[in-house]
């Protein structure tokens, strides 16, 4: 899912740094100092989460779990996701570093999209309810994921067309798969410590300065 | 997509470079901005042998970094498997000149250029940030961000996550193998499925828990919103010779680009 190097135009990747500090600055004013221990927590235990492999057959795919990102951490999501994307470029390898702007927004706009869409749902008086919403939320995340990488790729060049075509389809597997995970994460979640996805939300509404 | 850096054995703390090399020794601010630099220049040439140039390059920082070669050199190969339906793909969108045809569709020399030029800038930006921005701890990445100017809050967040990594990964383990001792076997399937978003809920409700008994023990030791840093970073001779070093090499890049017919 993460664009590499190289591959996309200089406009794409100027606009996309641009857009993720925009937004990583409106995730880090929902961050009063109260809340920056358990953003750092979740953040790191979303990063543990995109190391978990789902057998699909004989292959496998790791998790990403952005929209339940955005589901727990609201606009934080994007700060939060951006630092899991750094530390894989800088220690993993993993992405790159003049994409890692156009990478942010691909993976924690969707985050926040799918918190505003879906954070009613969750919050449900029935908990089976809002385990769909969480499923809704967790698919629909991949989905624009995998569109706006397509886009990107999309706006780089004609000649990248079939192949962001090909990553879009590619993943449809994927969304079922995270949609079915984030609906269950949701569920337990809702049992164990509803109070997990007033967190960050309650901080938004407040608009407590940083 | 497809497979992440399989079960990082090594604790992200741990960055598996020898303490005390010549890189080591340069400003932790002057790498950073290093590599910043080498990847926008990179990415902005077009000569095959440039780029060349600019991938041995970075295999040099790698080895002066003292990075274990091989696994560094595995985890970009990892790198290249996600981007290879991409290359291998261009050669039959780029329009051209055909080399050959394969079900009737024709791959052309100019979409192979294209393709190899991709593969190449990605593979010496990756290794390039590796050698120069990876071999530092994570901690002191956090304080040069911070001596930066990246804004307090990010530098925050990214120190906490760095804390807490180890720890998340930790908890995950631990509840992995209670998941196997009661004869969890993962397979494609919808138990599968919602096992594994049970775990990660546990791991959620874990890590705000965690988060509550973080906050209480930092208030109680007048935590005010600021984490002070105490090292002091000093630009002395050494990261002169290195920025000049490295700026001569990318402006002889760049002139050799402008100068090219290509």
């Amino acid at each position: 899912m993460h664009i590499v190097d190289g591959a996309l135009a200089p406009e794409v990747l100027i606009g996309g740094a641009a857009l993720a500090a925009a937004g990583i600055g409106l995730g880090l004013k929902s961050l009063p100092a109260e809340k920056m221990p358990a953003a750092g927590v979740l953040s790191a235990a979303f990063f543990v989460a995109s190391l978990i492999h789902v057998p699909i057959g004989p292959s496998s795919v790791h998790l990403i779990m952005n929209g339940l990102a955005g589901l727990v951490l609201g606009w934080a999501a994007f700060p939060a996701l951006f630092v899991g994307l750094l530390l894989q470029a800088v220690f993993f390898g993993f992405g790159g570093l003049t994409v890692l702007g156009v990478n942010t927004v691909n993976i924690a706009l969707p985050a926040v999209i799918v918190f505003y869409l879906c954070r009613r749902g969750i919050a449900s008086s029935s908990p089976a309810v809002a385990a769909v919403w969480g499923a809704a939320g967790g698919g629909l995340a991949i989905a624009l994921t995998t569109g706006f990488v397509a886009i990107s790729l999309a706006l780089s060049g004609e000649e990248f067309v079939p192949a962001a075509k090909l990553v879009f389809f590619a993943h449809i597997p994927v969304m079922a798969i995270e949609a079915l995970v984030a609906g269950a994460a949701v569920a337990l979640v809702r049992r164990v410590k509803p109070e997990l996805f007033v967190t960050f939300a309650a901080a938004l509404s407040k608009g407590a300065p940083s | 997509m497809g497979h992440f850096v399989s079960a990082e054995r090594r604790a992200l703390r741990d960055t598996g470079a020898a303490r005390r090399t010549l890189l080591q020794g340069v400003d932790p601010r002057s790498r950073i901005l290093a590599a910043v630099l080498f990847a926008v220049v990179i990415v902005a040439l077009h000569d095959m042998a440039l780029l060349g140039i600019g991938l041995g390059a970075a295999l040099l920082m790698m080895l002066t970094a003292r990075l274990p070669a091989l696994p560094t050199l595995k985890r970009m190969a990892t790198m290249d498997t996600f981007i290879i339906f991409l290359i291998a793909m261009l050669p039959f969108t780029v329009p051209g000149d055909p080399i050959f045809t394969v079900f009737g569709f024709a791959a052309t020399w100019q979409g192979l250029w294209q393709a190899l030029e991709i593969a190449l800038k990605a593979n010496a930006i990756i290794l390039a940030l590796m050698a120069l921005v990876g071999s530092m701890e994570p901690v002191t990445l956090g304080h040069a961000l911070s001596r930066l100017r990246a804004p307090e809050g990010l530098v925050h967040l990214l120190m906490f996550t760095v804390r807490y990594v180890d720890v998340l990964r930790g908890e995950y383990l631990r509840l992995r193998q209670a998941m196997k001792a009661r004869g969890f076997r993962a397979g494609t399937n919808l138990h599968t499925f919602r096992s594994l978003g049970y775990l990660v809920g546990m791991m959620l409700v874990r890590a705000i828990e965690r988060s509550e008994r973080i906050l209480a023990a930092m208030k109680c030791r007048g935590f005010t919103g600021r984490l002070p840093l105490l090292d002091e970073l000093a630009f002395c001779r050494r990261d002169a010779v290195f920025a000049i070093g490295l700026l001569a090499f990318l402006a002889s890049l760049i002139a050799a680009q402008t100068v090219s017919p290509a």
